[in-house]
């Protein structure tokens, strides 16, 4: 069943759309992350304008990171306060991050930028995660090992300490601030929600345990996301509101789902398996720069974008 | 004696200055939600003219163009830099219609000289026109190519040869399938008559193509009212996350 894009100007099968709200759907759950740095290359491949892609997707992830939060308000695996630091750093980051974006606009090559940041993000961030996780697993079999969690480090001797009780850290709100800022600048350059990133950096610089972290992560997504939404509806006009609510009804879906699996498995199993999934879409990406294109010529609108 | 007066201004001026009357089976072209392309069905008769010295018995053959309206176009070139196949250069085609589409009678080399093409632009290369492309680019031309390449491959740009009947030598009928992505504005309907080549009669008139329904008011929302509509796109999610989030909660009990 296909179906007319009002704002996208495209015709696109109903049912592929859902699926793919879907599938990206199950994934948010399962991880916390929004699933932007899935769902927009999909969304370019099958033919949806770029810049309708990156503003609705914003759309769609406010939704999925909203049904993935409640399910994780009702297990108590929310840390509001850590949240809203890293809220605050985040809206700063992503003003920062449309101010960069419109600055390399301005040079030009901001497409090949784009995929540049998301080929050296993902791979650095994927590769790390996997190894860690691998041998935390490994570790994991040998039952002697005992995991050496708190270590004091200089993060541990920074000012303005805040005790964040449901992640059982009493550390200073700068690192936390930090991670927002930088989290709000990549989303904003990436168009995605920053999850990806955040999940990492919330573990492994701010030490919180891997339950809380998606949780968390998804209640700050969610304000980030719906001010990133706003500011393209009201200065591009690119929001597409069919093809977000196509995507976000398989999205929601798939998010209950993925929720639901995240919980079953074991927290060192889902790292692996977000590594992998990081990893594949690295290389993907890189691939697509190295390998000769058929098609060398590119149409676009024209004065820039 | 009124009815005959009418019916001689009617068609008075259509044969002075015309020798095709066309018609269409739709006027106007809606996209609604489910637009899954549209079939237009032309059709027409040639009304041979007192002051055409040919004889009636001479063949026509007829040419069909439909085009949305032109708009400017940038084209960019990919190379490999440091390993990457990264853009090199872009020009600006200048006018080029999104969709386009040529049908015939006869194959176009036949039924069209090449002066006639560069005076109407009527063949796809012809069509678009790309006059100010900078000069320090080199192989200007191969992106008015690739503009005409892609758009054909994504079925934009046909070139439907024989494709229209003609009966007679006077009836003529065809249908050409508009496809699913059509951009909103007045297209241009042309039907050429021409007789070995030459140009010898001209329709032109003009389709619109618009938005209708839930369509129009989403866009003229998020073009009038963008606030609104951000808010509204924003509230569906919430109201959506949080649904399926209760439902799977009544499923589970």
């Amino acid at each position: 069943m296909s179906i007319y894009l009002p704002i996208a100007e495209v015709s696109v099968n109903a049912f592929l759309l859902l699926g793919l709200g879907g599938l990206v759907g199950v994934l948010s759950g399962m991880f916390g992350v929004g699933g932007g740095f899935l769902m927009t290359p999909l969304l370019f491949f099958i033919g949806i304008p770029p810049a309708v892609a990156v503003a609705t997707e914003a759309n769609q992830i406010v939704a999925s990171s909203f049904s993935g939060v409640l399910a994780h308000l009702r297990r108590r695996t929310v840390d509001f306060r850590m949240g809203t630091v890293l809220l605050v750093g985040g809206l700063i980051g992503a003003g920062l991050g449309v101010f960069v974006f419109n600055y390399l606009k301005s040079l030009g090559q901001v497409d090949l930028l784009v995929k540049l940041c998301y080929v050296v993000f993902l791979g650095i961030i994927g590769s790390l995660m996997f190894v860690e996780s691998l041998s935390a697993l490994r570790r994991a079999g040998t039952p002697t090992a005992a995991p050496k969690r708190k270590k004091h480090t200089w993060v541990h001797n920074l000012p303005f300490k805040m005790k964040f009780r449901v992640s059982g850290l009493y550390i200073s709100v700068i690192p936390p601030a930090l991670v927002g800022v930088a989290v709000g600048v990549l989303a904003a350059i990436m168009g995605v929600g920053g999850g990806f990133i955040m999940v990492p950096a919330m573990i492994y610089l701010l030490g919180m345990p891997t339950k809380v972290v998606v949780g968390t992560s998804l209640f700050q997504i969610i304000f980030v996301t719906a001010f990133t939404t706003m500011l393209h509806a009201t200065t591009n006009y690119t929001v597409d509101m069919v093809l977000a609510v196509l995507l976000l009804v398989g999205g929601v879906i798939g998010a209950q789902f993925g929720t639901i699996i995240g919980a079953k498995l074991r927290a060192e199993q889902l790292r692996v398996l977000l590594a992998l999934i990081v990893i594949a879409v690295c290389a993907k990406l890189a691939l697509d720069l190295i390998i000769q294109p058929t098609e060398l010529f590119s149409l676009g609108d024209s004065g820039g974008h | 004696m009124r009815y005959l007066l009418t019916l001689f201004l009617l068609f008075a001026p259509i044969a002075k200055a015309q020798e095709v009357v066309v018609g269409l089976s739709d006027q106007e072209i809606g996209i609604d939600a489910f637009f899954d392309g549209s079939d237009l069905f032309i059709y027409g008769a040639i009304r041979p003219s007192a002051s055409s010295l040919v004889s009636f018995e001479d063949p026509y053959d007829v040419i069909i163009t439909i085009a949305s309206p032109r708009e400017p176009v940038t084209v960019r070139r990919k190379e490999r830099r440091f390993g990457i196949w990264v853009n090199v250069d872009a020009v600006d085609v200048d006018l080029a219609p999104t969709v386009y589409a040529l049908a015939t009678s006869a194959p176009l080399a036949d039924v069209l000289a090449d002066t006639e093409d560069l005076r109407h632009s009527i063949s796809v290369p012809r069509m678009i026109r790309s006059v100010g492309a900078p000069m320090d680019v080199e192989g200007a031309e191969d992106f008015a190519v690739a503009v005409k390449r892609i758009r054909q491959n994504n079925g934009l740009y046909q070139t439907l040869e024989n494709s229209i009947e003609l009966r007679a030598n006077t009836l003529f009928s065809t249908s050409i399938p508009l496809p699913a992505n059509l951009t909103e504005g007045d297209y241009d309907l042309r039907v050429f008559i021409t007789r070995q080549g030459s140009v010898m009669a001209l329709h032109e008139s003009q389709i619109p193509v618009q938005k209708v329904g839930a369509e129009r008011w989403l866009f003229d929302l998020a073009h009038e009212n963008p606030v609104l509509y951000g808010l509204l796109s924003l509230a569906i999610a919430i109201f959506a996350g949080w649904g399926a989030s209760a439902v799977f909660q009544l499923a589970r009990r």
